[in-house]
């Protein structure tokens, strides 16, 4: 809500100080974007001047025109405008050389298109006024003004202009009537309600600014103005109406009107259009013009039926939905609606239709204020995505007593500047429920704020803002309780808490204390979130740099990692609404952002590049149950609650790490090492290592991996039970890499760390202070036989003297035999209990060797 | 003793004269001075500590002396040769410490050579400050609670009084999947109804975490960014703790003057319902009010909905996003920064942030 402050204070007497009002309207939480100065926006001389001539340059490819300015000075200046509309006798606003209009723009004679341009014709954007650059600012002879005449009262540049985002519950405050009601609560100075006048039909409503006491009573006259009907009083509470004749269709609408909606960000289409548009911005009702001319017979106020459509103002054919309002003008047929349904001639509450509209020729208009369902108005905005001025007062709730107040503004200001007169009738069909009263606990707020508010004062508080106020008949047991009754203007307040609310904020929230609660003993952080921290520090120690991808993922991505038909990783959840086209699906795997964030590495230069992410995937299940529908009036039942679970794809935490280019640097100590598919191993190897558990690796096969360089991760999940594959590690496959366009040999890892265990307590070891063994063997076997079973024969068949085997070197040649490959090892032997023989020792050893012979055929290189 | 049975030698006699055994020892210290390194006095040791030095041969001499003589002449030798030997060990200490110091410098290196043979890694600052939080929570006796990322509509909205036609759902940016009744959640505040309804009262949590809107990624937004939500629910919980909890965590994060500031606003969830900003005396464009986060007193609504009795149980929330945090705290200017995953902006924080 952009708004001047000379508006406001029409209606309550605040300073004219900038900083003082942001303070004030912040402390009332209307959050100010903006606050301007509009008298520092234009610098220097800016005055009234009339267009005597202006002649159209040809020679270029817009539509220049040299125009002669009486600028109040002897003789005129020639002014060079490019402006559409400037035309012959306008009165105009000229910034005059020396002048220095907003962004530092500083006006000084100068020559553009063939001639000396002695100044400039200003736009409403050109002076800071508001975003319309169509033309140029012109002047209505009613203004009163003569060329040379100081342009800045006239056009609103003495004046501050503040810009407020008003939050939801807040709709009154879309309207100078409801922010100058807060700044008179800021200020503690009196509000000039504009609403509170007399209004003809008006017998109880908000120009006493209270709750009708007889609902039923309406103010309609008889006869009204125009026969309507209201169908549906559930979407429609309220309809009022009143007609002005004979007005002057060249009326123009005042220049202080038009600056008040140029502020606001409206623009002006014509008189009868702008005071709806006025009356909107000063009231807060949104109301409508119709053409009565234009209208066949009586209006029908109902839902559309299924197959209607309309074209509304903005030219868009529109098909409406049986929720959607829409008056209808009966006097037309309709095939597809039963006998006197009519048709469509306007979206309720949202916009107007074609077919109804004011014309530059109408003579008479029929103002229309009524009161819609917000539910409704916020669903049929949405779905026609028309979200209007009127539709964003509509679902913030608009005040239902306003109609007749509004419509009395509308008229009056209709005759005052279009002439015509006022037809006596009032067209009022209302279906008004009176707000509901709130009983509040006295203490309450008290009990919320940490403050001390005497009952007095909250019911003073409550008063101040509108409320009804009364003591609560009979009095709970106990303590005193206030019967509140809010105002109609505020249908936001529905519980003693949203009273509490509008209590501490009057008070002020600068006068809650600081009190830090004590809570109980708490038990720290969870076995998983330690381990996340823990695997995440022992990666960054090895080398690999965190990052924190978009979860969002390409279709071709899955395809370029070579994941086959079937693969579980292809079970995406989808986004229907992505930020990219090219990326809709969520990850299933860590990879594709990882990797493209290597790539991205690579791109800026940095070859050797080793990157992790801990993240979430999402694992869409065949079959998963849709989420039942759940109430919020009390907690769901455990089973809708494990439904919902159902429903919900497995989210797992997966580890992911990714390396290209040397792990190690060359350097005065010698070569660099590339990165390979044994880096990849050891990074699952530390995560693990990190996470408490033992690995078993063996190779593997599984896309995005190297077939022939795939290794296999597994742990331990428990005495008795197998071991389970918790991810792969290894070098990406060529193509893969080809695809995420990465040098081939990049390496990755990726691990479920949801799937791993949690370790439980470790026991400690137990370990000999006696001298060990230490014996070196090599055992030569098929060189396709893993190393890993080659080490569990050595270390089954060594028995318990056996400390520790270390594999320290691979060796393969014609002396070790075609196909064939040493493996030499480093076993150290230890007895608890004494210092081992060397004869024990060997024997040991060939026990070790001896079982390694059995399962693998491996031969004691040497023997 | 060893050579009591020596045939005597008139002529080595003159070796136990006073002036000769000087003689001895000085000219035994003037060749050890003049040794320049070890094996040089190691090469001098025979010629006056040896089996055919002077003073060793002067003792021999003893045995032909009469006895009342031999005590003296005794001691004058003794001391000889311990005079020789002193000088001796001197000259070897100097030697030796020489020779070590030369060693040492010999084995000097330089130092400043670099060892970057394998560069460290290290942690996203977002992850190290989301850390950071958890621990002063947790430290206050909170635990640390999470959720999915991909969430239940009923809790990223209708648990917390966002319901279907609430003007706000419409405006949160909210990301949609083809599946219907799921979102991204659009903050970390469906885990305060997930907490609500699983957890034990009283409940004391904090949530950091991932979460997702539609803005597109510029400066200061940015589509996946992270949140940190606390919420507590207690008997007798006022506004006054939610205070004393935001200057707690204001001056954990940004020093000891700092504090909040609130303005009024609007939250479904929270009623009483406000905007904070902290005073941040070390901004690096000068101290000032910065704005860090919502907060408020838990909506009755909302207890109702998760099966917390409002008349028995009030609580207090808040919320602040772990990006801008960061950004405001640690100087950092352009959003691209934290989700482009770039080595260089990563590594400057290590492994704490």
């Amino acid at each position: 809500m952009r708004i001047g402050i000379s508006w406001l204070r029409e209606y309550v007497d605040v300073p004219a100080e900038p900083d003082a009002l942001e303070r004030a309207l912040v402390r009332m939480g209307l959050e100010v974007e903006e606050i301007v100065d509009l008298r520092s926006t234009v610098d220097g001389p800016l005055v009234v001047g009339r267009v005597l001539s202006a002649e159209l340059l040809t020679k270029f490819k817009k539509p220049i025109r040299y125009c002669q300015v009486d600028v109040g000075e002897a003789d005129p200046r020639g002014i060079v405008c490019g402006a559409p509309n400037v035309a012959e006798g306008q009165l105009v606003v000229v910034a005059l050389p020396g002048a220095v209009l907003p962004g530092d723009f500083t006006i000084a004679a100068r020559k553009t298109y063939d001639h000396v341009s002695d100044g400039m014709i200003c736009s409403v954007r050109e002076l800071g006024l508001g975003d319309d650059h169509t033309g140029i600012m012109v002047i209505p002879p009613s203004a009163g003004v003569k060329p040379g005449d100081e342009a800045r009262p006239l056009i609103g540049l003495d004046d501050i202009v503040v810009e407020m985002e008003i939050t939801p519950d807040r709709g009154y405050c879309l309207s100078a009537r409801g922010i100058a009601r807060e700044l008179s609560h800021a200020f503690g100075v009196p509000l000039r309600d504009p609403a509170r006048i007399e209004a003809p039909g008006d017998q109880s409503g908000s120009a006493r600014l209270t709750p009708r006491d007889d609902p039923d009573q309406s103010g309609a006259t008889d006869p009204a103005p125009y026969p309507v009907a209201v169908q549906d009083p559930v979407g429609c509470d309220r309809f009022a109406a009143r007609l002005v004749r004979g007005i002057d269709p060249a009326a123009q609408t005042p220049l202080w009107m038009k600056q008040r909606l140029s502020v606001s960000g409206i623009r002006s289409i014509s008189l009868p259009v702008d005071i709806t548009n006025y009356v909107m911005l000063e009231l807060g009702q949104p109301m409508h013009a119709f053409d009565p001319d234009r209208l066949a017979g009586a209006l029908l106020v109902r839902r559309a039926l299924p197959g209607e459509r309309l074209t509304t103002l903005d030219g868009v054919d529109r098909a409406l939905d049986p929720e959607d309002m829409v008056i209808c003008d009966t006097g037309l047929a309709n095939p597809l609606a039963p006998e006197g349904a009519g048709l469509p001639v306007s979206l309720a509450a949202v916009m107007g239709g074609e077919n109804s509209e004011m014309q530059p020729d109408s003579v008479n208009v029929l103002f229309e204020a009524a009161h819609w369902d917000p539910v409704m108005v916020s669903r049929t905005a949405r779905r026609h995505r028309l979200l209007s001025e009127a539709a964003k007062r509509w679902e913030r709730g608009v005040d239902p007593q306003l109609a007749l107040v509004a419509l009395e503004r509308a008229v009056t200001l209709m005759t005052e500047y279009g002439g015509g007169r006022t037809e006596p009738g009032v067209l009022d069909i209302d279906h008004v429920v009176a707000p509901e009263s709130i009983v509040l606990p006295a203490s309450l707020p008290g009990r919320v704020a940490g403050v001390e508010y005497p009952v007095q004062r909250v019911a003073d508080l409550l008063a101040e803002i509108g409320c009804t106020v009364a003591a609560a008949q009979p009095a709970p047991a106990g303590a005193p309780a206030l019967l509140v009754t809010p105002p109609t203007w505020r249908p936001d307040l529905l519980q003693p808490a949203d009273l509490v609310e509008e209590v501490v904020r009057l008070d002020g929230y600068d006068k809650v204390d600081s009190v830090l609660p004590t809570a109980p003993a708490g038990n720290g952080l969870t076995a998983s979130q330690r381990r996340r921290r823990t695997v995440g520090r022992a990666l960054a120690e090895a080398g690999y740099v965190e990052v924190l991808s978009y979860p969002f993922v390409s279709p071709n991505a899955l395809d370029a990692l070579g994941l086959p038909d079937g693969d579980p990783r292809r079970a995406t959840v989808r986004l229907t609404n992505p930020m990219s086209d090219e990326e809709p699906l969520l990850r299933t795997t860590l990879l594709p952002p990882l990797l493209a964030t290597l790539r991205r590495n690579l791109g800026r230069g940095q070859r050797d590049a080793a990157l992790y992410e801990l993240g979430l995937v999402f694992l869409r299940q065949p079959g998963q149950p849709a989420a039942p529908t759940m109430g919020v009036a009390g907690r769901p039942s455990d089973a809708d609650l494990a439904a919902t679970q159902a429903a919900i794809p497995h989210q797992p935490w997966h580890v992911a790490a990714v390396l290209v280019g040397d792990v190690e640097q060359a350097g005065w100590w010698g070569a660099g090492r590339a990165a390979s598919w044994a880096d990849a191993v050891e990074a699952a190897r530390i995560t693990l290592d990190a996470a408490g558990v033992r690995v078993t690796v063996r190779a593997g096969q599984q896309a995005p991996w190297h077939p022939g360089r795939c290794a296999e991760i597994l742990v331990d999940t428990g005495p008795g039970e197998p071991a389970a594959v918790v991810g792969y590690a290894g070098e990406l496959h060529p193509a893969v890499c080809a695809a995420f366009e990465l040098p081939r040999g990049s390496a990755a890892m990726e691990l479920d760390l949801d799937a791993v265990p949690l370790p439980g307590v470790v026991a400690a070891p137990r370990f000999s202070t006696y001298p060990p063994a230490l014996i070196d063997v090599a055992v030569v076997v098929d060189a396709a036989t893993p190393a890993a079973e080659v080490q569990d024969a050595l270390v089954g068949g060594a028995g318990p003297l056996l400390e520790t085997v270390r594999l320290f070197d691979v060796y393969s040649s014609q002396q070790v035999g075609e196909g064939r490959k040493s493996l030499a090892y480093k076993l150290t032997f230890r007895a608890p209990d004494r210092t081992l023989t060397g004869e024990e020792a060997v024997a040991a050893r060939d026990a070790a060797v001896a079982e390694a012979a059995r399962r693998v055929g491996a031969v004691l290189r040497g023997a | 003793m060893a050579y009591r049975n020596d045939p005597y030698d008139p002529k080595q006699a003159a070796l136990l004269d006073q002036a000769a055994l000087d003689d001895a020892v000085a000219g035994a210290e003037k060749a050890f001075a003049e040794a320049a390194d070890l094996d040089a006095l190691t090469a001098l040791r025979p010629a006056h500590l040896g089996d055919r030095a002077p003073v060793s041969l002067a003792r021999r001499e003893i045995g032909a002396l009469p006895p009342a003589a031999k005590a003296d002449a005794g001691a004058r030798v003794n001391a000889a040769r311990a005079a020789v030997q002193a000088a001796h060990d001197a000259r070897r200490a100097v030697l030796a410490a020489e020779r070590e110091r030369r060693v040492l410098a010999e084995e000097a290196v330089d130092v400043t050579l670099p060892w970057d043979r394998r560069p460290r890694g290290a942690r996203h600052p977002l992850t190290t400050l989301m850390e950071r939080i958890g621990d002063l929570f947790v430290g206050m006796g909170y635990e640390v609670d999470e959720g999915p990322e991909l969430e239940a509509e009923w809790y990223n909205f209708d648990a917390l009084n966002i319901g279907p036609d609430q003007p706000v759902r419409g405006e949160m940016d909210t990301f949609f999947v083809d599946i219907p009744g799921l979102v991204m959640r659009t903050h970390t505040s469906p885990a305060q109804a997930r907490a609500m309804l699983t957890r034990p009262l009283p409940i004391y949590i904090v949530v950091p975490g991932r979460t997702y809107r539609t803005d597109e990624l510029d400066a200061t937004h940015t589509p996946v960014f992270h949140q940190v939500e606390g919420l507590v629910v207690d008997r007798g919980i006022t506004m006054a703790h939610l205070r004393g909890t935001l200057d707690h965590f204001a001056r954990a994060m940004f020093g000891p003057q700092a504090r909040t500031r609130w303005r009024p606003h609007y939250f479904p969830f929270t009623e009483p319902s406000a905007e904070f900003d902290v005073w941040f005396a070390e901004h690096r464009d000068g101290p000032r009010w910065v704005e860090w986060g919502g907060c408020g007193m838990v909506n009755p609504r909302v207890l109702r909905a998760c099966g917390i009795d409002p008349d028995e149980y009030s609580g207090f929330a808040f919320g602040m996003g772990i990006e801008r945090t960061l950004m405001f705290r640690n100087g950092i200017s352009d959003m691209h920064d934290m989700v482009e995953g770039d080595v260089r902006f990563t590594r400057a924080f290590g492994m704490e942030g």
